[in-house]
């Protein structure tokens, strides 16, 4: 009986042809392509360059920090960098990175062909290249210079009077269509398109955390996109939505704002805790610990982030009994996210941890995050919030978060992903050696950061002044950055060289749980010939138990079993 | 009950380790040194105070959460640490075949909402501290007045200074009704620097004329934002004559974002009273000079009858 439904256990070696390629221009197919693999490597690469790009933009910021009363950078081009800096990484990097993990991995995880609506899906990468184009165009005339918030008045055309700040809004408006129509097709998707036997408990948690990033997204963009728009017809076309010399209220575009932009953080972090729950399970050789519980948080998290925002107004015009709720809101987003690190601690808790770069991408990322939620405990309660706000504790608090956080956990995807994308394995000790460098190059960058805030730092100031106590933090955080860059630097290196000399990977080198490892690395054009019955939250393991039982051999996984001598 | 022991057997192994032991010395020696070396405790790990009660009731909170902050990272980054030293594959090869504990995952979710609920009990305790300003000092009346406007001390009299907050620049009206600006003319004023008296209750009334500021004097209580717009309060009682307390503008306002500082100098209420005399005396010689400077440039065709250069 539990077998009948794997009547070919390994299907994907019995491919035998490809049917004709659409063309022979291997540039045309990829910007013709509706694969949603090919989709989601162009979503990656993408990505990644606007992640050098910011990253590159956060050097020059941290230059110019190095030293009391430095004129490298004057007040305007620091105001513009800082503004490329936190779009580029939020707008063009982390939110989309995450569409790109999900476009390639979703499908593969629920057993599906291709994603619902594959033209969509070329529609929301073309837009989101588009919306880069669109705001990096302006490097050629003037860069916006009123932060990513774009608070008005300083973003209203009396005070921001170039085009950089129109660049800003139709980069949002185009990013934003980019993840709404790609939100939509997640939705679609994951609802329709599981395996036979995948059941809501039995889909991958990673597949959960993009479920619920599309809903947020969902939810939270045509909030951004309404207060876009506005911001637009203020400057341009004669309103006064946010004017205050005209009874509007510019307090009611930071509510706007952050109504979308406190759910946009967990849009950016939860596929990041999917992928953390994905990859921890597989080298502790153990099941994820409390599965139930970390996708019901995910849902707790996602809820409750839209219930939050006005934490980051607390030292704005509203009555304390405003500020207490939303204390006490912030405080509940807590509970959750603790569920998700003492799920993920009891995961590693006596296992059998095989430490590949992979796992040590993902327990740093613990590590760090751990920080970051509790420096986030600081910043909740509103009175400390009054000295904190607006000073380098938060920037330091939403790096460890953001930086320490989203990135560490995108670096464990990728080290795990990698074999099923490319076919080859990464280099492990080059893995290890930039995690090690970005590690101590992250905590040098940011940890002192807390110290420059409660010593009395505001963000985005360009340059202070000598003997406030902020030089020698601030010069300690600067070589950190750069050292932070070296170490990303490896792992960069690290991808492109093993493209072409890695090892072969074979179809499941870490011997995973999940169904992308059932097909060939990289997959077949249709993924699957066949699509397995899905038994359990692991369907590789029920496959691979049964494959021992029938055949009595234990599969050859093609050079690959150095990682997986754990005996069973 | 074999594998309980080889645990027990082992956790005493690692304890009696070198790498353990290196790792704990290590550990004790920098915690050490942080917590003896207060200034330099002050320096990294503490919230600015001491000029004002509500900067030193925002302290008291800020230290209970940093002390709740550092058990909490201790004992689950310890636990993360630990298991990583512990469960390697090659000294841990039988991973532990479990899908989770309700009763470790509810007591471990009850904890969390434990350590919230003290937060929040804490922050409600010390908030009345932190908003609602106490009566000045006896001896400091001379300088007091009714104010109209919002937080008021008990006894309802307080000295009310009205922040203005421009690109890329702090001014100060000094007196009560200064927000109104039929009044506000007729008072002294000053820039950049700010000379109040100790021992009195200050009531700050906070505006902007252009964009978004943020008034912030770390040792003299939290930040309150400038909006156009809107009026916001705060309020500081200087508790020691002789300092300067610096800050600056907390909200990116610009290109000379940076340098829209502010300072406040706090004086015996003796000295604050005939500072403000002063004052008054030179305002009122500068606008006299002024018309006469602007008819003197006319004069020498300098300037435009409309007075444009």
């Amino acid at each position: 009986m539990s077998t009948t439904e794997l009547r070919r256990p390994i299907p994907q070696l019995l491919t035998d042809h490809i049917d004709k390629p659409r063309t022979t221009k291997k540039w045309l197919d990829w910007v013709t392509t509706t694969d949603h693999k090919k989709i989601g490597i162009m979503y990656l690469v993408l990505t990644f360059v606007f992640f050098i790009m910011g990253g590159t933009e956060a050097l020059m910021i941290r230059s110019q920090l190095a030293v009391p009363n430095n004129t490298l950078i004057s007040g305007e081009h620091y105001n513009m960098l800082i503004t490329l800096h936190g779009t580029t990484m939020i707008f063009l990097f982390v939110v989309p990175v995450m569409a790109g993990f999900g476009n390639y991995f979703v499908p593969l995880m629920i057993g599906a062909r291709d994603m619902a609506f594959p033209r969509l899906n070329a529609l929301s990468f073309w837009l989101l290249a588009l919306g880069g184009i669109v705001f990096y165009m302006t490097l050629f005339w003037k860069p916006p210079e009123a932060g990513w918030w774009s608070y008005p008045p300083l973003s209203s055309i009396q005070y921001s009077t170039s085009g950089g700040q129109d660049a800003w809004i139709f980069l949002i408006h185009l990013t934003g269509i980019s993840s709404l129509v790609g939100a939509i097709n997640f939705y679609v998707t994951i609802v329709n398109m599981r395996a036979p036997g995948m059941t809501w408990g039995r889909m991958p948690l990673f597949v959960w955390s993009i479920l619920i990033y599309a809903v947020l997204l969902i939810i939270a963009l045509p909030v951004i996109a309404a207060a876009v728009t506005m911001l637009l017809t203020d400057r341009h076309f004669g309103t006064h939505f946010f004017d205050p010399t005209f009874h509007g209220s510019p307090v009611l575009w930071e509510n706007l704002f952050w109504f979308f932009g406190h759910p946009e953080v967990y849009i950016m972090i939860l596929p990041g805790f999917g992928m953390i729950s994905e990859v921890l399970p597989v080298f502790a050789r153990k099941p994820i610990f409390g599965y139930k519980a970390i996708a019901a948080s995910t849902i707790v998290i996602a809820f409750l982030s839209a219930l939050v925002w006005a934490h980051h107004l607390f030292t704005a015009p509203l009555p304390v009994v405003v500020l207490g709720f939303f204390m006490l809101s912030s405080f509940l987003i807590g509970i959750p996210t603790g569920v998700k690190i003492f799920n993920w601690v009891g995961t590693l808790w006596r296992g059998s941890l095989v430490m590949t770069a992979s796992l040590y991408w993902a327990i740093g990322f613990i590590f760090i995050f751990l920080i970051g939620g509790i420096t986030g405990i600081f910043l909740a309660v509103f009175p400390v919030d009054w000295e904190l706000n607006d000073t380098y504790f938060v920037v330091a608090h939403f790096h460890y978060v953001l930086m320490g956080g989203a990135v560490f956990s995108i670096m464990a995807g990728i080290y795990y992903w990698y074999p099923k994308m490319t076919g080859r394995l990464c280099s492990e000790r080059l893995g290890k050696a930039s995690f090690w460098v970005s590690f101590i190059g992250f905590n040098m960058t940011f940890f002192v950061q807390h110290a420059l805030g409660l010593s009395g730092m505001p963000r985005r100031i360009y340059t202070y002044q000598p003997g406030l106590g902020w030089s020698t933090y601030n010069l300690i955080s600067t070589i950190g950055s750069y050292i932070l860059a070296i170490g990303l630097l490896m792992s960069f290196i690290n991808f492109a060289r093993s493209y072409k000399t890695g090892k072969i990977a074979g179809p499941d080198p870490w011997k995973a749980n999940t169904l992308e490892w059932f097909t060939t690395s990289p997959p077949p054009v249709n993924n699957f010939d066949e699509i397995p019955y899905v038994r359990s939250v692991e369907p590789m393991k029920d496959i691979r138990r049964e494959i021992e039982i029938n055949t009595g051999v234990i599969p050859d996984y093609a050079g690959a079993e150095q990682f997986t001598r754990a005996p069973h | 009950m074999p594998r309980a022991l080889t645990n027990a057997r082992s956790l005493s192994q690692i304890l009696r380790s070198r790498r353990f032991r290196t790792l704990a010395i290590f550990a004790t020696v920098l915690g050490g040194a942080l917590l003896s070396s207060s200034p330099a405790m002050a320096n990294c790990c503490q919230i600015k105070a001491g000029g004002s009660p509500n900067a030193n009731s925002i302290h008291t909170l800020y230290n209970i959460v940093f002390g709740i902050a550092i058990f909490v990272f201790l004992a689950v980054d310890g636990v993360l640490i630990y298991c990583v030293f512990k469960f390697r594959a090659n000294k841990y090869p039988h991973p532990l075949q479990t899908h989770g504990n309700t009763k470790v995952e509810l007591g471990l979710t009850a904890s969390a909402a434990l350590i919230l609920v003290i937060l929040a009990v804490a922050t409600f305790v010390e908030l009345p501290s932190i908003i609602n300003p106490p009566n000045s000092d006896t001896g400091a009346a001379s300088v007091l007045s009714a104010s109209l406007t919002a937080p008021e001390p008990p006894s309802g009299k307080s000295l009310t200074v009205c922040v203005t907050a421009r690109q890329f620049i702090w001014r100060y009206t000094y007196g009560a009704q200064c927000n109104l600006s039929s009044w506000a003319d007729r008072l002294p004023y000053s820039y950049q620097e700010m000379e109040v008296p100790s021992g009195v209750t200050v009531d700050l009334v906070i505006q902007s004329i252009d964009v978004i500021h943020s008034w912030w004097i770390p040792r003299l209580g939290g930040k309150v934002d400038a909006v156009p717009g809107f009026t916001t309060y705060t309020w500081f009682k200087a508790l020691h004559a002789g300092q300067t307390y610096l800050g600056q503008c907390a909200q990116l306002c610009g290109r000379e974002h940076a340098f829209m500082t502010a300072e406040v100098k706090v004086v015996t209420p003796v000295q604050y009273t005939s500072w403000l005399n002063r004052q008054a005396v030179l305002i009122a010689d500068q606008n006299y000079q002024v018309p006469e400077l602007r008819a003197e440039l006319i004069k020498d065709q300098q300037l435009t009858s409309n007075g444009i250069f």
